[in-house]
């Protein structure tokens, strides 16, 4: 398992484009904001926590066709279900590393771009809490999206169509605990809602997703 | 004698051309007599004027988007577990029947917001967790017809059905949490101290009889049409091979 995860760790590093598309991809979004609605403090402090939320979102769901699609076209995917491995463990092998090429890298990112959109200085911790807590359900969901689509030709509009409503629970516990902590409000319900979403998630779906690849790849 | 043996596609076929044309005549008849009586022979509400008539399309709708969505978890769980065809071509079949009623509820609500509420869409947690339902019925009719292989598209879009009934009802307590709404409180319950005056109230069960009806007789007509096709693209190929 470790050597997959190192391998498809050094694959998105080394291949270029998938590991810095998500990163790029969430700076413009945060940095073509201010341009779409103005430069104005008051109102940039208001919306800065939903807009990184939903840049980091974006970013992700940008990449999640890259998680498998690569694989089924050279075949190493059909060789992995071959494996002594179990498909649970690929497909939570997988989203991990999805989530630390592009993630980690989104939630290490976000206080900076925090600065360009002003969010307050409390906001800053909650944000990094709370995309920190999402960010891996967002991997997770963005797997069984993949798995489900993987076969396709032109699957990704599609894998678009059918995570977007997927995503949306973790957007709103994740953004409202972005909000609240931004303008100094108790954090703890949708907080722990959050982590509740997110563990269950990263406890449950990849057995739907390992079932839809085995679907996929008979 | 048993419920499964309408997983036999020509015992379906049997038993739903027969009982077809009654359930069309009574689903035709009741929306004729629930939408007739509530249009024209119901007194306008104090309050609401007659603006309250729109509730004799609005709640069936409403009702029959989430009983389709339930009626296809159900479907895919036999087909998941029994693997019976008609299942699964069934549940396929009620899709579109279950998007359009989404359309009417979200269309009629928009109707009626504008005058009660002045406004044609505001981010109520009931709106709101309609548009998501709405995106899952689109989702899930997408994969179906992205497919080619009939049997890994019912799989998968068995399984989308199981994690999307999850997640849509994550998501109706999510929205109600993330926003207090305009909309009001349920006024059907049978366990309920105050509902619907009378007056309103049976024109509108016969509404919902007849939305029922309509959709259970757009899913036999459906189903029927699907396994005809299925048959018909067998039979064709079998004479490619002679």
């Amino acid at each position: 398992m470790i050597a997959l995860l190192t391998r498809d760790l050094r694959l998105a590093i080394r291949a270029g484009g998938g590991f810095g598309l998500g990163l790029a991809f969430f700076l413009i979004v945060t940095v073509l904001v201010p341009f779409g609605v103005g430069p104005e403090t008051g109102l940039l402090t208001q919306i800065a926590p939903g807009i990184l939320w939903i840049g980091a979102l974006l970013a992700c769901l940008l990449s999640l066709d890259r998680i498998l699609a690569l694989d089924w076209e050279d075949g190493s995917l059909d060789l992995l279900a071959t494996a002594p491995l179990p498909m649970e463990g690929i497909v939570s092998i997988k989203a991990l590393a999805h989530w630390i090429t592009t993630g980690l890298p989104l939630v290490l990112a976000a206080p900076v771009l925090g600065v360009l959109l002003s969010l307050p200085p409390d906001g800053y911790l909650w944000v990094l809490v709370s995309l920190a807590l999402g960010t891996p359900a967002l991997s997770v969901i963005g797997t069984f999206g993949a798995a489900l689509t993987v076969g396709l030709k032109r699957g990704g509009l599609l894998m678009s169509l059918l995570v977007l409503p997927l995503y949306v629970p973790t957007l709103i516990f994740g953004a409202e605990v972005a909000r609240r902590g931004a303008e100094g409000l108790t954090v703890q319900t949708p907080l722990l809602l959050l982590a509740g979403i997110s563990f269950g998630v990263i406890a449950l779906l990849p057995f739907a997703s390992a079932a839809v690849l085995r679907i996929n790849l008979r | 004698m048993s419920l499964w043996e309408y997983a036999n596609p020509v015992k379906f076929i049997r038993t739903t051309d027969k009982v077809l044309p009654w359930i069309s005549v009574l689903a035709v008849a009741s929306l004729v007599i629930g939408l007739i009586w509530g249009f024209f022979f119901t007194p306008d509400d104090f309050r609401q004027g007659s603006t309250v008539k729109i509730i004799y399309l609005h709640v069936p709708s409403a009702l029959m988007a989430i009983n389709a969505w339930l009626m296809m978890l159900v479907a895919s769980l036999i087909w998941i577990v029994r693997r019976h065809h008609v299942s699964a071509l069934a549940a396929r079949a009620a899709a579109p029947v279950g998007a359009v009623m989404t359309v009417i509820a979200l269309a009629t609500g928009a109707l009626w917001g504008q005058p009660m509420w002045g406004t044609w869409w505001a981010w109520d947690p009931r709106l709101t967790s309609f548009l998501i339902l709405f995106l899952f019925y689109l989702g899930y009719m997408a994969l179906w017809e992205a497919i080619e292989n009939d049997d890994t598209a019912a799989d998968l879009t068995s399984i989308l059905c199981l994690v999307g009934s999850v997640f849509a009802l994550l998501s109706r307590y999510a929205v109600n949490f993330w926003n207090q709404g305009l909309h009001q409180g349920a006024s059907l319950s049978l366990d309920k101290e105050e509902n619907v005056a009378d007056v309103f109230y049976f024109p509108l069960l016969v509404c919902i009889a007849g939305f029922v009806l309509l959709f259970i007789a757009l899913v036999f007509l459906r189903t029927q049409t699907e396994i005809r096709a299925r048959r018909t693209r067998a039979l064709m190929a079998r004479e490619r091979m002679a």
